[in-house]
């Protein structure tokens, strides 16, 4: 893959490739700017090697103080902009000082990089693994390339997934029991259930199924939380009656959800909610919402 | 205006449906399985409105539906490309409302049965139950019809080549009949939608709807492999359960009507108790005798249409099932109308004739039945009920068309006496129409007796109600059914006739003043004829203390009679009594005559009063004693000589005449030689000739009125003489002959007699008698006269 990145600078092109580039699976990532590009993807423990290409333009030379690559793992604040936190750097010198003339490759390895949090592009935070080449220079400013990669780690299924059942109402006018088989849902997973009408008095319209993601960055006075909607799935239509029970079956493939993330290095928490909403004929809504932990869970295909 | 809206929103959800059906059309045609996805939900959003009424949103459903079949055929086709059905399966349900992904997933659903990729039952179970996410009634139950209509042809069956074994085509049931329950709920449910004040509307919609619930039934009638076992144990006990679970009256009513008519003839008969045993358990407002009554009916026609049914009938005893589970009903409403049961008894009624028309005593059950009911609800008095029960008294009647059988039927009187005196009047004309009708013959006088019970509302008025209303031309001719009736009546054995008259008069007698002249003549005539059958045969074959004696029949006759000169009919009394006169002449029994004789002149000088009644009266009387042969001379005399006598004091002088020269008559006798008394007959008719006399100078009086009756009389008194003279009569002279001609010429001169033509005849007469060969002509020689010169 050959990202024609920073080419502003006349010196010299500056290419990253992986070692398995043409195998590893593309993920899309979202950039600042609002494009979407495909980023290799790794997980935790895995080695990342590749080779960087220094292309000088024609008839030009790089004057350099060295040559490096940086693999660094960072959270990103928007609210703080600018402001970068590397939970993980790690360096390997490519070249003593020295110039360049023409074409140089230097081959890289990262071996079983710990990489304990996965990327993750939220409203007010941004968690991103990148690798920045640096060709240092004196006067001239360094040249500098960087190659996002995206990490994604897989875990077991939970050993206890109980489910989630409970029984919500406002007396004398509408009690139901819903229940979600699962409290850990993985992100392919589908989430089933039922609900229960114990009791109608109000004249109920329909039902939803909304998808809420919660995060929250920062800590102490200066905590930012931000709660989205991913998904509002509609599970009923009209008034049911006393006895009534409304299947519930939500297929979590088509959202945008990413793993449960507790408290990432003290930065910030991303935590998503079934909220099951009830618009009566007037439009007031009843709802009721409960923490389900999402997973990723390896892909057997993959 | 609330139509003019529903036109225009329906306008809108069409055109939107058309364009978003064309996207997909164009989606599926360049295989864009995502845009055909995302263009077939917008298209079923449309069904998502809640403003049309359930007729115009049935319109717009059809036009989904329409669309709907591309895209069937299009997951078909996206199948074979590879596309495993499961995943798309799963890629319907990720759309975000509820309708469309559920109209889709019934589609994917239907597709993936086909596919043989999974059991049919697993798809069944998942569709039908992810169904229930839509409550909406309208929406609901026009999605689950989609649901039954996508998947009728592909549900497992036996020898279906989808899946053959048992449990398959056990859940395929389960699903039809779920489906259906849950239909059946959404559509009962529909009625309580919106404001009480449209109710009415509401309802007429929901009637609209019902054909979506009820092809649910149709499709289970349709489903192979069920068997009787399976309807027994399974289907129909469901359905019942729904029916009377959802505790509405328009449901139950249409869903009972729908498994009536739905199922086969003989899984009914073998369901009878349970499908009977539901019906006391439905809403009082539900209109079970139509129910019932479909049921009987249709069971009727099975039994009508294959002879081999009929041994199950007997097996299953379902009449006895019938008639309890009536009971039944009619014990359960209480507030049932009288008009209602006896609907039910009706077609109970019907039902039995057909299936059982040898069985008179379940039919008399029936109306023993009827009765049991109508003792707890006293006189009928609504026409509803009237009627009913007309129709319920005459079932019988036309099944078999003989009165005699339903005669048998020890029942059938009490139920009359439940009737209203009209209706009571309007059965009895029926029954006698009947009787009349087809002929029937009822030959015994117990027959007779138990006719005329049933028939009472025309024999009698009832007590204390006069109806002073009745049309007298109706009232007439309702009592000439009686009387045909009576002449309807005949036993060859003359024992038992003249049993059945006895009984005859006894019902007639009581029928009061205003029936009597209408009937009476009737079974005068008719005990008449059985006295002329009587005298025909050889001897009295019974001895003389029989009943069947002319004589005692005649003495009964007297009686009966007197009843009516009781009440001022003493024109057909005198009549009446002429005739029986005459039957008991020819009977030789001269008591009796003489008997009758002086009742009729009795009546005569007592209740006769009218002249002109008199005149008739009086030539009935000279014609009936005329031909009397059993009087003895004097008794003859009394009665000849009293005869003249009021021939003599009748007002009109040309009556007088008339009589008097009939009376002439009474002296001559022709095939009875000691009865011929020539003088006296000219000795009548020459008084005539005096009276005759008298008219004329009365006329002359008083010239220019009538003038002609004299001649006329003179003219007939020619006749008289001259009938005389050919009759042998020496006493007739030519002179006395020739000089009344003679009379008759000079005053046919004076005047414009007006009676030429008679004279003329009676002159051409004479003329062709003289002409003729033998004694005639020589009779006729002494009156030659020179008028004819």
């Amino acid at each position: 893959m050959n990202f024609l990145l920073g080419a502003f600078k006349p010196a010299c092109n500056i290419s990253i490739t992986f070692t398995d580039g043409k195998n590893r699976k593309q993920v899309p990532i979202k950039k600042d700017n609002g494009q979407i590009v495909m980023n290799p993807l790794f997980q935790s423990q895995e080695t990342i090697a590749g080779k960087i290409h220094i292309d000088p333009y024609q008839g030009k030379k790089v004057e350099h103080n060295g040559v490096k690559v940086e693999l660094l793992g960072q959270i990103e604040m928007y609210f703080d902009r600018g402001n970068f936190y590397d939970f993980t750097s790690l360096v390997r010198e490519l070249d003593v000082p020295g110039e360049i003339y023409e074409r140089k490759t230097y081959p890289f390895e990262f071996s079983s990089v710990e990489m304990p949090y996965e990327t993750y592009n939220g409203v007010n935070v941004r968690l991103r693994y990148v690798l920045k080449v640096t060709v240092t220079r004196g006067y001239a400013g360094s040249i500098v390339e960087y190659q996002d990669f995206v990490v994604r780690n897989y875990v077991p299924p939970p050993p206890i997934n109980n489910s989630i059942k409970m029984e919500v109402g406002i007396e004398d006018c509408l009690h139901i029991e819903f229940e979600y088989n699962k409290s850990k849902y993985h992100l392919k997973d589908v989430i089933l259930g039922k609900i229960y009408f114990l009791l109608v008095r109000i004249k109920i319209k329909n039902m939803d199924l909304e998808i809420r993601r919660r995060e929250s960055t920062g800590a102490g006075a200066n905590t930012h939380v931000e709660t989205e909607t991913l998904a509002k799935f509609e599970l009923m239509d009209g008034a049911p009656v006393r006895g009534e029970s409304i299947p519930v079956r939500v297929f979590l493939t088509p959202y945008d959800l990413t793993p449960t993330h507790t408290n990432i290095n003290n930065k910030f928490s991303v935590k998503y909610y079934l909220n099951l909403v009830l618009v009566d004929e007037e439009d007031r809504r009843y709802f009721k919402q409960q923490e389900i932990t999402l997973y990723r869970l390896k892909e057997e295909t993959s | 205006m609330i139509a003019e809206d529903d036109e225009k929103w329906l306008a809108a959800a069409n055109a939107a449906v058309k364009q978003n059906a064309f996207y997909m059309q164009r989606a599926i045609d360049s295989n864009n399985l995502k845009d055909a996805l995302k263009f077939s939900a917008q298209m079923l959003s449309e069904l998502r409105t809640s403003k049309l009424s359930p007729h115009k949103y049935y319109e717009l459903y059809m036009r989904v539906f329409n669309e709907l079949g591309t895209l069937e055929i299009f997951f078909k086709e996206e199948t074979g490309r590879g596309c495993s059905i499961a995943e798309l399966y799963e890629l319907v349900q990720h759309a975000g409302n509820i309708l469309p992904r559920l109209y889709l997933l019934c589609t994917i659903g239907s597709v993936y049965i086909k596919s043989k990729d999974v059991t049919t039952t697993d798809i069944l179970k998942d569709l039908v139950e992810m169904c229930r996410a839509v409550q909406h009634p309208l929406r609901g139950l026009f999605l689950r019809s989609y649901l039954a209509q996508v998947t009728r042809d592909k549900l497992p069956s036996i020898g279906s080549e989808l899946e053959g074994d048992g449990d398959a085509q056990m859940n395929a049931l389960e699903f039809v009949l779920q489906n259906f329950t849950e239909m059946n709920k959404l559509w009962v449910r529909m009625q309580h939608q919106g404001s009480s004040r449209e109710k009415e509307k509401r309802e007429k919609e929901r009637n609209e709807l019902r054909d979506l619930v009820g092809k649910n039934l149709h499709v289970l009638s349709q489903l192979e492999g069920v068997d009787l076992g399976i309807y027994r144990d399974t289907v129909l006990p469901r359905i019942l359960e729904q029916v009377v679970n959802c505790k509405d009256e328009l449901a139950q009513c249409y869903l009972m009507d729908c498994i009536i008519q739905v199922f086969p003839d003989d899984f009914h008969l073998q369901t009878l108790d349970v499908l009977l045993g539901v019906c006391p358990q439905l809403q009082p407002s539900v209109d079970i005798k139509t129910v019932l009554s479909g049921l009987m009916e249709r069971l009727s026609n099975y039994a009508a249409s294959s002879v081999e049914a009929l041994p199950n009938f007997l097996q299953v005893e379902a009449f006895s099932k019938f008639n309890y589970a009536i009971g039944k009903v009619v014990e359960a409403q209480v507030d049932l109308p009288a008009a209602g049961s006896v609907t039910l008894y009706l077609f109970l009624l019907k039902f039995t004739l057909h299936v059982y028309s040898d069985r008179l005593d379940y039919v008399d059950q029936v109306l023993g039945s009827c009765v049991t009911q109508l003792s707890a609800t006293g006189k009928l008095c609504d026409d509803k009920a009237a009627k009913q029960i007309v129709a319920f008294l005459r079932a019988p009647l036309e099944k078999y068309n003989n009165v005699v059988t339903i005669l048998k039927l020890t029942n059938y009187p009490r139920v009359m006496e439940y009737l209203d005196h009209e209706t009571n009047k309007t059965m009895a004309i029926i029954i006698v129409q009947s009787v009349l009708k087809n002929n029937t013959h009822i030959s015994t006088a117990d027959e007779v007796d138990a006719l005329f019970e049933l028939a009472k509302g025309l024999i009698k008025d009832f007590d204390g109600t006069i109806d002073n209303e009745i049309d007298e031309e109706d009232f007439q001719e309702e009592q000439n059914f009686v009387a045909r009736l009576v002449h309807n009546l005949y036993n060859d054995d003359p024992e038992e006739m003249s049993k059945i008259i006895f009984t005859v008069r006894k019902h007639i007698l009581t029928g009061g003043p205003k029936r009597l002249p209408l009937t009476i003549p009737a079974l005068v005539f008719s005990a008449l004829k059985l006295i002329r059958r009587l005298r025909g045969g050889d001897e009295n074959p019974f001895g003389d203390d029989a009943s069947a004696t002319p004589k005692r029949i005649l003495q009964l006759l007297s009686e009966t009679v007197e009843a009516l000169s009781d009440v001022s009919a003493p024109d057909l009394a005198l009549r009446l009594y002429l005739q029986c006169a005459q039957a008991a002449n020819d009977c030789e029994l001269e008591t009796v005559t003489y008997e009758f004789f002086t009742k009729a002149y009795l009546l005569y000088e007592e209740e006769i009063s009218d002249s002109k009644a008199q005149v008739t009266a009086l030539r009935l009387i000279i014609g009936t004693l005329q031909r009397m042969r059993v009087l003895s001379v004097e008794n003859r005399d009394i009665l000849t000589h009293k005869a003249t006598g009021y021939s003599a004091r009748l007002l009109r002088k040309p009556d007088q005449c008339r009589a008097v020269y009939e009376c002439a008559h009474l002296f001559w006798a022709d095939e009875c030689e000691n009865l011929k008394d020539g003088e006296r007959v000219v000795l009548c008719l020459i008084r005539a000739q005096r009276i005759a006399d008298a008219v004329q100078n009365m006329t002359n009086a008083s010239r220019g009125t009538s003038s002609t009756g004299s001649v006329a009389l003179y003219v007939e008194l020619l006749n008289k003489y001259l009938y005389f003279l050919e009759k042998g009569n020496t006493k007739v002279t030519g002179d006395t002959i020739k000089s009344l001609a003679e009379l008759i010429r000079s005053e046919t001169k004076k005047v414009e007699s007006g009676a030429e033509s008679f004279i003329n005849s009676t002159l051409r007469y004479i003329e062709f008698q003289r002409q003729q060969d033998g004694g005639m002509s020589e009779k006729y020689e002494k009156i030659k006269m020179e008028w004819f010169e």
